[in-house]
């Protein structure tokens, strides 16, 4: 072993004095940072003291000094590697911009969910006349050839219904649907509808041509069943029955199908952004249309479930699925809350 | 070395704080996140039996005409299950789901802003293609005769295409991410360790080491010695002092491997950081 070099060993010991006060110093503070962090994530910051609240950006701005001292000087891995985690955690909770749930929902139903839907018109009405052009196509296609029927509305959904069931018992299935399982029923009705509806959405990713086959062939199944009916001289009844849910119902999933379709597009023709900024910012919209999509999907299961089987009138049923169509255009497209300040 | 380097380096992005400095925040791996979400799948596969069972049970105690209300509750408690595990979790103020936690990760938005809803949303909602649906189209052909293979491989291939999507893209994205515009990062939560250059050995005092042996290694070599002390495994002490001593010419005995190295280490350290505050960065034993 080689004779210490004097000189070498005194700078050496000084730079490691100057470090290890360095730490010692600010060690104290970044525990409290650590602590104060690991209560706020845990806990709503309403739990904090009104001067624990306000030491959390300076904790936050000094351990981001230090995580810089750190990086620029010392060589210890496993504290640079500690400094960079706590800042991020801080980084994260700070810039986080976290409003309360009750702002939320009050933004979400006052702005931001008419707002998604007023920024789809365009696929709306495509998404619209799909379904109707599917509605038309059905009816034909069964009024030209019965077989028709089986291959577009699939048996367990038929429910015994068919191009030669009687005038009887089709009217009947209008009017006496009193189970004892109704509300079970509904329930069922709106997972399932939610479940198609999302299923509209994420196909959209797909340039949107499922989306645009999940609507005409939709619109496809009403216009058979339409047919049916009509054919008997139940056009009118029939209508009664899809109205009181149905205009909530078709409206919601033609939206899901306009979000899809939005995503679709812009990853097809992304416009002056990058495809993957276009497409997150399609993303965004359409999410916020189907977050609406599913509260509309509970009401109409609600209607569904339990108005249909209990409101026998062929008027109220018009009325209710009139009103219920007006309000919701009423409310997406009339209505506009004016946003003050920035939020 | 060099290439397992390069490989944590693909991995790192740039995250500059308002204050200016970079987080260089780590995405996590493809492996990462597939244990994530089968460890949430496991939860969410527990909390459905254990409802079902619950849901049972009370229809046994209530009999049949408590059935309905209890079905109305069992359906909408699994529709939320499936559907709101995800968001809920996210959206909260970890941003992560319990499996994302337990394996240190979470959610981040691309652009460095806080992470609003409907970008969880959005990404959540995707994983309806992603997962669920070729999911229950192979169990749903497979429950009646229709059990064709074509199917059944379309199934399988459409799922591959989408689960394996994030090892396609340099950002790991999966399809939810790529249209919410978020990442998942990693996010653990690191212990202050030990500093080993304050570390009392009194063994260690009695090793002097010249400038000829210190300038032996560099940074990198620094690093890899930090690790080997912090694991403190016997042998691999024992490996390290010996090829150490053999370059710098010091031959320690086999028992104070331990306080060899610290010795060396905290010298070393102290000599580079030397080096490093005159503006010398020496990144390995080859730089000059």
């Amino acid at each position: 072993m080689t004779a210490p070099v004097a000189g070498n060993a005194v700078r050496g010991d000084a730079v490691r004095q100057s470090l290890a006060s360095f730490r010692r110093e600010r060690e104290a503070d970044w525990k409290a940072f650590e602590a104060l962090l690991a209560r706020v994530e845990k806990r709503a910051p309403r739990t904090l003291s009104e001067e624990e609240l306000l030491s959390l950006p300076l904790l936050y701005r000094s351990a981001l000094s230090s995580l810089s001292v750190a990086r620029a000087t010392s060589l210890d891995n496993a504290l640079v590697a500690y400094l960079e985690a706590l800042s991020l955690r801080g980084y994260f909770y700070l810039y986080g911009a976290r409003r309360g749930l009750r702002q939320r929902l009050a933004d979400f139903f006052l702005h931001d969910w008419p707002g998604a839907i007023r920024d789809l018109w365009r696929e709306t009405l495509a998404s619209v006349a799909l379904m109707v052009i599917g509605i038309g196509a059905g009816a034909w296609l069964v009024a030209s050839d019965k077989s028709w029927f089986d291959a577009i509305i699939p048996p367990g959904l038929a429910g015994g219904r068919g191009p030669d069931t009687s005038a009887e018992l089709l009217r009947g299935m209008l009017y006496d649907g009193d189970n004892g399982f109704l509300s079970g029923f509904a329930a069922y009705l709106f997972t399932h509808n939610v479940q198609v509806a999302i299923l509209a959405f994420a196909l959209g990713f797909a340039f949107a041509v499922p989306t645009v086959l999940l609507m005409l062939f939709n619109g496809c199944m009403i216009g058979a069943l339409f047919q049916v009916y009509w054919s008997k001289g139940l056009g009118m009844e029939l209508g009664g029955w899809l109205a009181i849910h149905g205009t909530t119902e078709l409206f919601a999933i033609s939206l899901a199908g306009a979000a899809g379709m939005r995503i679709g597009t812009s990853i097809a023709f992304p416009g002056e952004l990058t495809r993957m900024a276009a497409a997150a910012r399609a993303g965004r919209i359409a999410a916020n249309a189907m977050v609406g999509v599913s509260v509309m999907l509970l009401f109409a299961g609600l209607l569904e479930g339990i108005g249909r089987q209990t409101i026998t009138s062929d008027v109220t049923r018009y009325a209710i699925g009139g009103g219920m169509l007006a309000f919701w255009i009423g409310y997406f497209y009339l209505f506009r809350a004016v946003r003050h300040g920035d939020r | 070395m060099a290439i397992g380097k390069r490989a944590a380096f693909a991995a790192i992005r740039p995250l500059i704080t308002p204050e200016g400095v970079d987080l260089r925040i780590r995405l996590a791996d493809a492996g990462t996140r597939a244990s994530a979400f089968l460890l949430d799948v496991v939860f969410i596969a527990v909390a459905a039996i254990v409802i079902t069972i619950v849901a049972l049970f009370g229809v046994g105690g209530l009999g049949s005409e408590g059935f309905q209300p209890l079905f109305v509750v069992w359906i909408i408690l699994i529709f939320f299950l499936r559907n709101a595990y995800f968001i809920v979790f996210e959206a909260g103020r970890r941003a992560a789901t319990p499996g994302k936690r337990i394996v240190g990760v979470r959610v981040a938005s691309r652009s460095g802003d806080g992470l609003s809803i409907d970008q969880v949303i959005a990404r959540n909602l995707m994983r309806e293609i992603e997962v669920f649906l070729p999911l229950s189209i192979i169990a749903g052909r497979s429950g009646t005769d229709l059990a064709d293979t074509l199917t059944t491989v379309f199934g399988l291939v459409w799922t591959l295409l989408f689960a394996l999507f994030p090892l396609f893209n340099r950002d790991r994205m999966r399809i939810g991410d790529l249209l919410a515009g978020t990442w998942v990062v990693e996010a653990p939560k690191r212990a202050l360790l030990e500093d080993l250059s304050a570390r009392q050995d009194p063994a260690a005092g009695a090793f002097r080491f010249s400038h000829a042996q210190l300038d032996a290694y560099g940074i990198a070599e620094l690093h890899k010695l930090e690790e080997v002390l912090r694991r403190d495994d016997y042998f691999a002490l024992r490996t390290v002092a010996e090829t150490i001593g053999r370059k710098i010419g010091a031959a320690p005995q086999a028992h104070d491997a331990r306080a060899f190295l610290t010795a060396y280490y905290g010298d070393l350290r102290a000599h580079l950081e030397r080096k490093l505050l005159l503006g010398n960065r020496r990144a390995d034993k080859h730089a000059r």
